[in-house]
Order: C-alpha cells, then structure tokens, then sequence
C-alpha cells in the first residue's frame, strides 16, 4: 500500500482524468466498426497512468510531444475531445482540420505542440522546443513521450546526447509496453539491459517503475519534473506498461499468439483505472456513487463530443490546397 | 579567373558570393533576435568556407550554434525551434550531410503547417553547399534540388549572382516556410554588385540574365554562368541566348521560360543535377504543357549524365558540362555549320574554378 502522494483533492482529480481517458478511448472504440473514423487509429487503452501521472503536474506553457498512439497525452495535456474526435472523423472542425487525423493531433492552446507517428521524430522536435526556449532565456519543460521501440531509433541517442550536451530542460518518457508492432522486445533490444540504462549511458538522470500504478507514475514524474525544472538537465523515464488491444485498431489481437499465453490477462489485472479507483475507494477519496456520477458526466461529455464530430460539414474541396505554405 | 556577373552598377560595390551570404546572415540577426545559426563548424575557423566568418564572435553560442554530428536530431531540433517562434538557419558544409536528415526535412518540416491545419509553422532555412572540383568525389558533390523541390511544402531556391545570394538569403530568412537553399562551391569567388543594407530579392520569380532573340536557355546555380559564358561566346558569332536564370525552383514559376520559349521557340536546359528525372524534365514538361506550338526543334538537356561523381581529375574532365557544350547546343539549334568539339586531355587542370582553389575542398 503506497502512501499518500498527493492531496485527496488531486488524487480525485487524477482519477477523473484517467476515467475520462479510458471512457473516450472505449467509445471510439465502439464507434470505429461504423467506419466513419477513416485513418489508423492507435489506442491508448491500458497505458493511461503515463500520461495522466505525468500531464497532472504540467503547467499549460510545459509543453508535450508524442507519437502515434498520443489520444491519452492529447486529453491529459487539456486536449479539446471535440477537436479530437471531429479530427478522427476528418472533418473541418477537427483539431487539425481534417488533415492530420488521429496521428497528428495538435493543440497549441495547451501546450500539445504536435505529435507525429514517424518513431523519434518528436523526440527531436520536442528537444528543439525545449532548446529555443533556453536560448530564448526562459527555459520551460518540455515531455516527449515514446514506447520502447523509439530507444532503437539513432534520432533518440542523437537527442539525448544533444540535451545533455546542453543541459535541456527535457523529460523524456518511454512507455515499455513490450512489443512494436508484433515485434516483441526480444528481438529488438539485448535482455538483461533495462531502457533506462540507456539514459545512464548518456549520463542522464533517470527512474523507472510501474507505468500502471498512477501514484507511482506521479511520484517519479514529479522527480524528473523537478530536476528539469530545477535546471539540472534533461531526466529520462522508463514505465512498464502494456496495451490490451491491437497496435493500430479497435479490435483484439491476442488470436495473432504473439502475445504469450496469459500475459494480456496479468496486464488487465493490473488495470491502471481500476487499481487506483480501488485505492481511492479503500482511501474514502472515492466510492461507488461518486464514480457512477463522474462516469454519467464523462459519457454525456463524450456524447456532446460525438454529436458534434458527426454533425460538422467536411473540408470543401477549396481547402485541399490550403496551408500548403503559410503566408 | 573569378567570374563577374552582374552588370556592376554605379557606386554599388562589389562582393564575393560568399560574402554576400555571409552579409545576409549578419544582417538578418542584427535585425531579428529570433534568427540563429546551427550547422557542423558554424563557428569554426573555416566558418563553412567563409559564409559565416565573423558571426559567431558577433553574437556569441546562443545565436551561432556548432552542433554535434548528428544531422538527423540536429535538423529536428531546428524544426521543434522553429515551431516555437525561431528562426534558425541551419547549414550542410556539404549537400549530403542533408540525406542523414531526410525524415526531419521531408516528413516533418515541409508537412507541419499542412497537416496540422495551419496551426503551426516551420520557419527553417537550410543552406547546403554542392561540391564540386578536387576530386570531391560521387559523395560531396551531389546537386539534389530535383529531390527538394518534389515535395510540396519546401521552397528550394538555387542563387546564382552574389546579388541573388544575398537577397535570397534574406528573404528565406524572413519567409514562413522551410527554404532549401542550395548553393554551388564554385560560385562563391564570383564576384557581382551587391548594394549594401538589407534588400529583399523574392522568393518566386526568376529572372532573364541576358537578353536575345534566337534560342532560350534555362539555366540554374553554377550553370547559369555557364550559360553566360556561352552567350558571350555565341554574340561573336550572331547567335542571341536568352538567358533565363531559375533561382527559386519551387515554387516554379514559369512565365519567364515561357515567354521567351514562346518567342524564341529554342530551348536548352542546363541544369547542375544529373539528366534523368529531375528538374530539366519538368522545365520540358511545362514548355511541352503550355506552349508545344512554338518549339522549331526539340530541346537539348544539358545535364550531368546519369552517373555518380568520379573522383579522378580525367573522368570528372568529361562528367562536368560547360559552357562549351550550351554553346554547341545552340549552333545546333540553330543549324550553324559545327565547330570541333572540344578536346580534353585527362591531364587538363579543369577540376578548379580558379587559381585560388587549390583544394583540398
């Protein structure tokens, strides 16, 4: 039993967040099979404590960057969920009107500046954010987060060297969730050689532990964040953590048998929304009636949300050659 | 033997190529604290042959940033810079050193203000330098702008004057969107008239260099002057080029080609890159498009072949087109009686542009 690490009030709001993330992530789900969100969609269910441990602790002018699978980042950065699933939907009134889709969602208004699916690419973007705003003279935070097969990229070691090199204000978090693709960790990287070594390689502080118990991810960010902010250099993140459903897709996998047998079963019972809602409950900050209130409010948020991105108009033919350049 | 260009004005002084780069840049960061410099050896003794003498001492490793070899991370990191309000110019001593970076420049600068719905921009320049000469060899002497300038969302501008050179510069700086600007070795002892203080050529328009009536020739970077050279060789004989000088690529625009292809109804393109599949196609492509009519004969290409650099000073001797070659391509076009090709001998020295490029780069 972990003790407490944040204030009742914060611990409630965190497990809203994280609610709030799997509740958009199930109904997308729901909705993909109807096959009007027409663009690979990668889902972040199973993985959300990384992103809502750390995002918490952000101020809106910290900014963050991740990859393909970014719904859980975008939402627990600020993201608007209108903007999002209008964006999935690829109509005009989505967070990159239309023509990013679910790989390349953006909201500036929060400090999610971008996240792209080419694997590393953010992790140097995010170094350059963080890099001007040094040589700008006001040095603000900037969180990259990535999964395991990123540490394999050269843009990876290139940017660690880089922000160690200049002592940037850099969190860099890896989700280890085991597999790229289909690929397993054991034919990608050496056993016996955690990721975060790989930041001590770089001389690099770093932590690592459990991506799906939400204190534990709060705890360690809040370590990284302060080292960062404190201006000792970029801080590196390994978190364990596992993805229930297939890599790009609404639907189980497990048939494929890359999975050994068992593994998704021990992840699902370590389910990050419902290990820390039976900690919040054991801890009076939560029971059952308050949650069955917050999960009536999420829904009827997420139905708004909906009703929005199916009722708004696609982009015109006239906006196919907009933003080619800006002026 | 340097090379003048421009017509020299009265009372504008004259300027070296690289010094007119060099200018730019400083200029450009006077004006704006948002502009940086970030390449291998920015701020090293050699300041990329010269273009950015001066600047690290100027304004200091916040603004002139050497960099670690690391193309890739390097070109992102200048993105995520630009993204958030910088103006970097980043620098590739040579053209190559861009294709370790090919992922930050192609997939994510020329594509962020699109795919994010104009929400962001990327205001980047990278200046890469062709090699050429002392036996650089099939690896630093590649002239890829044919690559940049098929992807939409890059602006790709190849000066050929030192006055170009610097208006250009500034205004790539200045221009919202990532800028590819390519810049050949050999034009950077030309000298040309430069006006001093911060003017803008634009980035779109291209320019005739020379005036006539009898056959057009579209002509880019180093064979520009090549082209030049063969005009001024043809007047003597009474044939007339009219030189037009493709300084931005992409965006092309191709209205000067066409006006004088519409008039002359001769064309020859010469182009730093290799023949095949590159940006002398789709000048034919565009005469082919929009005013087939007016040709009298088809085209000649003159062009790199379709092979890597040599190294060796004899086979680069008969790799490299000149001005004789546009020249003979024009008495073609033309029908006058043929002139002996030119004979090269491998021990001839045509491997410098002047005396004062003894190597080794």
């Amino acid at each position: 039993m972990i003790d407490a690490i944040v204030t009742p009030e914060f611990a409630y709001r965190m497990f809203r967040d994280i609610l709030r993330v799997r509740m958009v992530e199930e109904r997308l789900r729901d909705l993909y099979p109807e096959a009007e969100m027409r663009c690979p969609t990668h889902f972040s269910i199973g993985q959300e404590a990384v992103a809502v441990g750390v995002c918490s602790q952000l101020e809106r002018d910290e900014v963050v960057t991740s990859a393909h699978r970014s719904h859980a980042h975008y939402l627990a950065k600020g993201g608007d969920l209108k903007s999002m699933i209008a964006e999935l939907y690829g109509k005009r009134t989505g967070c990159a009107s239309g023509k990013g889709g679910s790989m390349h969602l953006i909201d500036q208004a929060v400090g999610f500046v971008g996240a792209v699916p080419i694997v590393g690419s953010t992790i140097a973007i995010g170094t350059g954010v963080a890099f001007a705003s040094v040589l700008r003279g006001v040095p603000k935070i900037a969180v990259i987060f990535f999964g395991d097969a990123a540490v394999e990229t050269g843009v990876f070691h290139e940017s660690m060297n880089f922000a160690v090199l200049h002592k940037l204000p850099v969190v860099m978090i890896c989700e280890n969730n085991l597999y790229s693709v289909l690929s397993p960790l054991s034919v990608r990287q050496p056993g016996g050689r955690p990721i975060s070594a790989l930041a001590d390689g770089h001389g690099i502080a770093n932590w690592r532990g459990d991506g799906n118990d939400l204190d534990v991810v709060y705890k360690l960010g809040s370590k990284a964040l302060a080292h960062a902010r404190a201006g000792n250099g970029p801080a590196f993140l390994e978190f364990e953590t596992y993805r229930w459903f297939e890599h790009c897709g609404p639907l189980d996998d497990e048939q494929l048998g890359y999975r050994p047998a068992g593994e998704l079963e021990a992840w699902k019972a370590r389910d990050p929304v419902s290990q820390y809602a039976e900690r919040l409950k054991s801890r009076e900050i939560l029971d059952e009636t308050k949650i069955s209130i917050m999960r009536t409010e999420i829904s009827d948020e997420i139905d708004e949300a909906v009703r929005f991105a199916k009722a708004s108009p696609f982009p015109s033919r006239d906006e196919l050659a907009t933003h080619l350049f800006a002026p | 033997m340097t090379h003048s260009t421009g017509s020299s004005s009265e009372g504008v002084r004259s300027l070296k190529y690289v010094e007119a780069l060099r200018e730019a840049q400083d200029l450009s960061m006077a004006g704006d604290p948002t502009v940086i410099l970030m390449g291998l050896g920015v701020s090293d003794p050699a300041a990329i042959f010269g273009s950015t003498r001066g600047l690290f001492e100027k304004y200091g490793n916040r603004r002139v940033i050497d960099v670690p070899v690391s193309e890739n991370a390097v070109t992102g990191i200048a993105v995520g810079a630009a993204i958030s309000g910088m103006r970097p110019i980043m620098t590739h001593i040579r053209l190559e050193f861009a294709m370790l970076a090919m992922d930050q420049i192609v997939n994510q600068a020329a594509k962020w203000h699109y795919m994010f719905g104009g929400r962001t921009s990327v205001p980047l320049v990278i200046r890469m330098v062709v090699g050429r000469g002392w036996g650089q060899g099939p690896q630093h002497s590649q002239s890829l702008q044919s690559w940049f300038a098929h992807v939409p969302g890059l602006k790709v501008v190849m000066p050929a004057t030192p006055y170009d050179a610097k208006g250009l510069l500034i205004s790539a700086i200045e221009d919202n969107n990532p800028v590819i600007s390519i810049e050949h070795r050999w034009l950077y002892n030309t000298h040309g008239a430069v006006p001093e203080g911060v003017y803008r050529v634009p980035i779109g328009p291209n320019v005739r260099i020379r005036s006539g009536r009898d056959v057009t020739v579209v002509a880019s970077s180093y064979m520009t002057l090549e082209a030049v050279r063969a005009a001024d060789i043809l007047r003597a004989e009474g044939i007339e080029l009219d030189v037009v000088d493709v300084r931005t690529l992409s965006p092309f625009d191709d209205k000067t080609v066409l006006d004088s292809v519409r008039s002359s109804g001769r064309l020859i393109v010469a182009d730093t890159g290799v023949r095949s599949v590159g940006f002398s196609a789709e000048v034919l492509a565009r005469v082919v498009e929009s005013c087939l009519g007016a040709l009298k004969k088809p085209p000649i290409r003159v062009t790199l072949p379709d092979l890597p650099t040599p190294t060796t000073r004899a086979l680069a001797n008969y790799y490299y087109p000149s001005h004789y070659d546009i020249a003979a391509a024009a008495r073609r076009l033309c029908g006058h009686p043929k002139k002996t090709d030119r004979s090269i001998e491998p021990s001839d020295f045509l491997d410098v542009p002047d005396s004062s490029f003894s190597g080794p780069f």
